[in-house]
């Protein structure tokens, strides 16, 4: 097993997306809306800046995802989307930021026809997956997960609620790597117009764990990616904004290359936005 | 005193045999159960187990005391155990059946749906969701939030609010608001991640009631030990009526409220066989392709898995995505299964059979004829097994009437017409609808 620790983590492209600045972590739903499409999305993303990408594997039952990532994930599994199509997709993606895969625990569990998480990793580890997001796995019952991810080499990221403190706050960063993916605000995933105050509380709170924190949940803009960075955020998740634009482009026909435009400039305002508020931040650290 | 009196000290507390601590220290049940759900939902999970035990387990403030009270003055309890006559001599044996379809609301629901609405107004909650099927859930929930004059919201799928008006109608009228589910095919288990998306936002001041023993621990114990009362007083009522215990327990299966219910007293009464009932639908085969499964035999033909919050058996194909179950009766009509039901399964202590559409239907029309019964059809396909395998029980026999058919009616004139349904009456003059 390596020596991994929650600072370091597993994965080094990880770890170096959040060295040296703040790191923008695009989400999308893999196969929204087909997988050529979604292949053109992708690559987008990373042309917009991404330090690291979230590719949505979608399950039947995604308990934690508002009304947009669901129609997302309805879409994929429509055109066909299963967990080998996915694997062939990683493997044919051709982008520089390091992928994350985020997934339900089932789909994990039961993959190669085996009862537990190991076949899972194993073939992600093959494709040049780094981590997992795995939004219904607790820290409770994720160690069989975390010592998959450790004999492959790679990160697990758990979720950090505006509700998560005392003991259950211990039992996640004990597990954590890679990065903590800090939820802005309660429910599912979401773009809002305004981002919630328990996100400073949330990023006070994890002040003292030396591992990137990124702050996703409602971001849609560059100036909340700039509000949030300069907050004391390492990283911002934006899903459901992007996913928006897929959407977008299903209901008015639009080209796919005009949704991979939209999406790779939006992707830079995201990342400027991050940009000014890191300025901001560690301007004001240094005229202190 | 009288016998509701003598039950209620009895029963101020859950029964503390060896079957029922299962489960309660940490929600596992050998392999299956635990918490598998959104990390924003943890700290209210763990506030609701805090309150089970406290409340359900320890009685405090005189919880339990008011659940058996109030069951007895606005449910009705106890339901009755009555022979049935007719069916004794078709299948030469004491054939008992446990009278939920006299509960309350005409479904063994109620136990359930009111004991987690006493308990969210005991924590200090001020808000109701839940989930519903074909709606028994739904309106046994709106009854109590009612009742216990807490507001409500139930989630229904779109195209069972289309199914089952009455039973919209029934929660309309007791103040809830019902929201409609359109995600995926719009049934029960699009509706269950819907509630669970709602309680994931308004956790401080809402409780999520789960119409079954599934679902993220503590859930599936607390709802067993509000249902245990069916079989708390079957058991009971079966020693008084013949002197000794039963020789069968039967009880339909679709979560497993009513199986787990009808079974938990008995779960340590090694002499007495246990048979869960699970909706065959039209065939056990399923449809990879499509992702369906025209049945809902999970405890029968699932497969281990992890859905809604716990590890249990599950339909679903290869993939691990979770199938669309199929069964004539939209109450049994889930992918998934309690995880304490899939661990007796696999412990050989509950054998579970399925019964499909056309067995079901027999059964409804024969209890319907003989008995003077109209069963639910999830109910009807208790009587469909016992059709089939009266033979292979023992000399006294209990059957769990989960619930009764009124809401079954329309479905039931659809369903019969066109089917060679033994003792069916003529359907020529009902096919226009009623």
């Amino acid at each position: 097993m390596s020596e991994r620790t929650a600072a370091t983590g597993n994965s080094e492209a990880i770890a170096d997306a959040f060295a040296g600045g703040p790191a923008y972590i695009p989400y999308l739903a893999v196969g929204d809306p087909d997988y050529d499409a979604s292949l053109a999305y992708v690559e987008a993303l990373d042309r917009g800046g991404a330090d690291v990408i979230e590719l949505g594997l979608p399950f039947s039952e995604p308990i934690a995802e508002g009304p947009t990532i669901q129609g997302a994930v309805v879409r994929s599994l429509e055109a066909g989307m299963t967990p080998d199509r996915f694997f062939e997709f990683v493997e044919e993606l051709d982008v520089d930021a390091p992928l994350v895969c985020m997934t339900y625990y089932n789909l994990i569990y039961q993959f190669g026809g085996s009862d537990g998480p190991r076949a899972f990793v194993e073939k992600a580890a093959e494709v040049g997956l780094e981590g997992f997001v795995v939004p219904d796995l607790p820290a409770e019952e994720a160690d069989p997960l975390r010592e998959a991810c450790d004999e492959f080499g790679l990160d697990l990221v758990f979720i950090v609620a505006p509700t998560t403190t005392g003991d259950r706050l211990e039992r996640i960063m004990s597990r954590v790597s890679g990065y903590v993916y800090v939820q802005a605000r309660l429910g599912t995933t979401g773009a809002k117009s305004d981002v919630a105050d328990s996100t400073t509380e949330s990023l006070d709170r994890l002040r003292e764990y030396d591992v990137p924190k990124a702050v996703g949940f409602g971001i849609s803009t560059g100036e909340h990616a700039e509000r949030i960075v300069a907050g004391g955020a390492d990283g911002i998740i934006v899903g459901s904004a992007l996913v928006d634009i897929v959407a977008d482009g299903v209901e008015n026909d639009l080209s796919t290359d005009a949704v991979a435009d939209r999406l790779e400039s939006l992707s830079r305002e995201l990342k400027e936005g991050a940009e000014r508020g890191y300025a901001a931040r560690t301007g004001a650290a240094e005229s202190r | 005193m009288s016998e509701t009196g003598s039950t209620t000290n009895d029963a101020s507390k859950p029964s503390r045999r060896p079957g029922r601590e299962r489960g309660r220290e940490n929600g596992k049940f050998g392999r299956y159960g635990g918490q598998y759900v959104p990390e924003a939902l943890m700290p209210a999970i763990e506030e609701l187990t805090d309150a089970y035990e406290r409340y359900v387990l320890d009685n405090e403030d005189g919880f339990m005391d008011e659940f058996r009270e109030r069951l007895a003055d606005f449910g009705g309890r106890p339901t009755p155990l009555q022979r049935a006559e007719r069916l004794s001599e078709r299948y030469d044996r004491e054939v008992y059946l446990k009278r939920e379809d006299l509960l309350h609301g005409g479904a063994h629901k109620l136990n359930n749906a009111l004991g987690q609405v006493l308990l969210a107004k005991y924590m200090g909650k001020e808000r109701i969701v839940a989930e519903t099927g074909a709606g028994q859930h739904g309106t046994a929930t709106a009854m109590a939030a009612a009742h216990l004059d807490m507001p409500c919201e139930i989630y229904m799928g779109e195209r069972d609010i289309n199914r089952q008006r009455p039973n919209v109608f029934r929660m309309k009228l007791n103040g809830a608001e019902v929201n409609p589910v359109t995600a995926g095919r719009g049934t029960l288990k699009e509706a269950i991640s819907e509630t669970m998306r709602d309680w994931a936002t308004t956790v401080e001041n809402t409780h999520y009631v789960i119409g079954s023993v599934v679902g993220p621990h503590p859930f599936p114990v607390m709802v067993r030990d509000f249902q245990a009362v069916i079989s708390e007083e079957a058991r009971e009522q079966a020693i008084e009526k013949t002197g000794e215990l039963p020789t069968d327990v039967v009880a339909c299966a679709g979560g497993g409220s009513n199986t787990m219910g009808s079974f938990a007293g008995f779960v340590d009464d090694e002499s007495v066989a246990l048979h869960a009932i699970e909706a065959g639908g039209s065939t056990l085969e399923v449809d990879e392709e499509a992702g369906v499964a025209p049945n809902s035999a999970s405890l029968y033909a699932g497969e281990e898995g992890v859905l809604h919050g716990a590890r249990t058996k599950l339909l679903q194909d290869s993939d691990g995505q979770i199938m669309e179950s199929h069964s004539v009766s939209s109450g049994l009509d889930y992918a998934g299964v309690g995880p304490e039901l899939a661990y007796l399964v696999d412990e050989g202590r509950v054998t579970p059979v399925a019964v499909d559409d056309d067995a079901a239907l027999e059964g409804f029309h024969r209890l319907s004829n003989t008995e003077g019964i109209i069963p639910a059809l999830e109910t009807a396909h208790a009587f469909g097994y016992l059709e089939e395998h009266a033979g292979d029980l023992g000399e006294r026999v209990i059957v769990t009437v989960s619930g009764r058919g009124d809401k079954d009616l329309e479905s039931v004139i659809e369903e019969t017409d066109g089917r060679d349904v033994a003792g069916a009456p003529d359907m020529s003059m009902f096919t226009g609808g009623i």
